[in-house]
């Protein structure tokens, strides 16, 4: 019934021209269809899309797929999944499930983060400091470390850290749920795991990135600050004014920008890489290594360019 | 009610479907048998489309399903239960949660009459004490039980087993048989098997097939079944030592 009111209103749409007068309406409803398809299922998880299948049909959103390969496959299902995370705050069931998500990539990588940034600020300090002491002008590290921080270690070093410990487990359990036809018997059942799987994690990992850059600035500059003290005789008070005094509303934002992206990013690779595992154990191996090496690659590279457009 | 024309599919360099075409009644208990790795489960993932045929055409019902994408796809699914050769449960719910999840997913049911209809499944299948119990902590057999529970929970027109009673002992093996058949008697359930226990299937296939290179080389009911003179057919009825004449209350 719905397979047969769906191709009256693709032939309405191949009538355009003959009438003119009928065109918004096929136009809206060709909107509104090809919407409620980029929501639903166009992937066999385990089979690569193909544009027209055995029996004439065409698949418009193949076409990333052969034009990109898999970048244009893990970006429609990026895309996906942000559209229904836009819904996560609206389902119950869902909510549940977005909310692990975030703790998983919040809370639990806060250690890791914590001493990963701290770190980064005392290194940053020391070496600018060093060099900047030949000249006496050591106080200066605050804006230094401040700057550095907001506009690129920040984000940078959330992303390795979110690849390292949040994106590698999501592509092995994402990559063990194709291999068991777990994936498989979600698509039975007409649950989309791109909903299902993909969004929470990626509704999680949009809203945590940000916020974990944020933290790793701050805990940054608090490590750039005791070395200040401890090792370059620079006041804390002084240390913190210009810190804030070179603080740029437009580099925070920027950088939780570049957070923001790198979130979509480590999100979309993992679950990719989990949807297309292939061949067993070895698989899920392959593809957790996948992820974690080209999502730090897209971060490297992605990052730069956002530097590139906003400086 | 499902309908292969001409179906070509190949899968590393081999057609494991090669121009097959054969249809299944509403209501019908249509067991494949064959040769391991001659490509039941595919056959099976072919009609849900989890793969979609090199040529040739799939229909359920008046569905085209070969050539469905996004939402009629999905509606199209509806319809259908499917019990993974593994089992395939999400390992990181309980059984029970596992058995629901169908029913939250894709029905406006209350809470209570989840559980209800939950509960009464589980018993069908024999682990109404295993609920809580995580797909790890239960054996393969029991896992194999619980991904049927989920596959019927939702009372589904079309049922899709992938050997349902491989790795169970002959006695629940038994009952797993009865609800196939009971399933089909009383809801009309179209139930697809795939199996290599002959002596269960000859008791509740109203047809039996077997699948080599790529073709069904017999259809036909228990009864001559049993007596077929292919020497394919015969060497797998020999090997489960299964006379001509059959055995005791086959259909
Ligand atoms: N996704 C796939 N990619 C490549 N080849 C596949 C794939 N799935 C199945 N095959 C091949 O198709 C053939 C049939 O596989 P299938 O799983 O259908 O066998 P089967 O008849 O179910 O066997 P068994 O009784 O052991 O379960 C095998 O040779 C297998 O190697
Ligand atoms: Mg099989």
């Amino acid at each position: 019934m719905n397979v047969v009111k769906r191709e009256k209103n693709f032939a309405g749409k191949m009538t355009l021209a003959a009438h003119p007068l009928k065109c918004y309406n096929c136009f809206f409803s060709w909107i509104r269809f090809s919407f409620v398809d980029l929501l639903g299922f166009q992937m066999i998880t385990r089979e690569a899309p193909v544009l027209r299948d055995a029996s004439g049909r065409t698949d418009p959103l193949a076409v990333p797929y052969l034009v990109f390969g898999g970048v244009g496959r893990a970006g429609v299902m990026a895309v996906q999944s942000l559209l229904y995370a836009v819904l996560l705050p609206f389902r119950s069931r869902q909510r549940a499930e977005w909310i692990k998500q975030m703790y998983t990539a919040g809370i639990r990588s806060l250690p890791l983060i914590s001493i990963v940034a701290m770190f980064t600020g005392m290194i940053l300090a020391l070496q600018v400091g060093l060099e900047m002491r030949r000249y006496n002008q050591e106080v200066y590290i605050g804006s230094a470390v401040m700057v550095t921080l907001l506009r690129e270690m920040g984000p940078f070093m959330t992303g390795i850290v979110l690849t390292a410990c949040v994106g590698s487990s999501m592509a092995a359990q994402i990559g063990a749920m194709t291999v068991n036809e777990e994936i498989a018997a979600l698509e039975i059942m007409s649950i989309n795991p791109i909903r299902f799987l993909m969004a929470p994690r990626m509704g999680a990992m949009v809203l945590m990135t940000p916020v974990l850059s944020f933290y790793t600035c701050v805990v940054g500059v608090i490590g750039g600050g005791v070395v200040g003290k401890t090792q370059l005789n620079v006041d804390w008070g002084q240390y913190i004014k210009l810190a804030m005094d070179f603080a740029d509303l437009r580099d925070l934002y920027v950088g939780l920008f570049k957070a923001l992206i790198f979130g979509i990013i480590v999100t979309a690779v993992s679950c990719y890489e989990g949807f297309t595992t292939k061949q067993g154990a070895v698989g899920v191996g392959k593809a957790t290594r996948h992820s974690v090496i080209t999502s730090m690659l897209l971060i490297l590279i992605i990052g730069y360019i956002i530097t590139r457009l906003f400086y | 009610m499902i309908k292969f024309e001409n179906v070509t599919k190949n899968l590393g360099g081999r057609a494991v479907l090669d121009d097959l075409s054969f249809e299944i009644e509403k209501g019908e208990v249509f067991v494949i048998v064959g040769p391991s790795g001659m490509g039941k489960s595919v056959t099976l993932k072919h009609i849900v489309r989890l793969m979609a045929p090199d040529s040739g055409r799939i229909w359920i019902g008046d569905d085209e399903i070969s050539g469905l994408e996004g939402s009629a796809l999905e509606r199209a699914r509806e319809r259908f239960g499917m019990l993974f050769q593994s089992g395939a449960l999400l390992g990181w719910m309980p059984v029970w949660e596992n058995v629901a999840l169908p029913l939250r997913e894709k029905t406006k049911m209350g809470e209570d009459e989840i559980a209800d209809r939950v509960q009464r499944v589980l018993e069908l299948v024999g682990l109404e004490n295993d609920g809580d119990k995580f797909p790890s902590e239960i054996s393969g057999g029991m896992q194999k039980r619980a991904g049927l529970a989920r596959a019927i929970v939702r009372q589904p027109e079309i049922v899709l087993y992938d050997e349902p009673t491989s790795g169970l002992d002959p006695m629940t093996s038994r009952n797993i048989d009865r609800l196939i058949r009971k399933l089909s008697d009383q809801l009309g359930v179209t139930s697809v098997v795939v199996s290599h226990d002959l002596q269960g299937s000859l008791l509740i296939a109203d047809r039996i097939a077997m699948l080599k290179n790529g073709k069904f080389i017999e259809i036909s009911p228990p009864k001559q079944f049993v007596a077929s003179e292919q020497p394919d057919v015969r060497g797998f009825l020999d090997a489960q030592f299964i006379p001509r004449s059959g055995v005791i209350g086959m259909r």
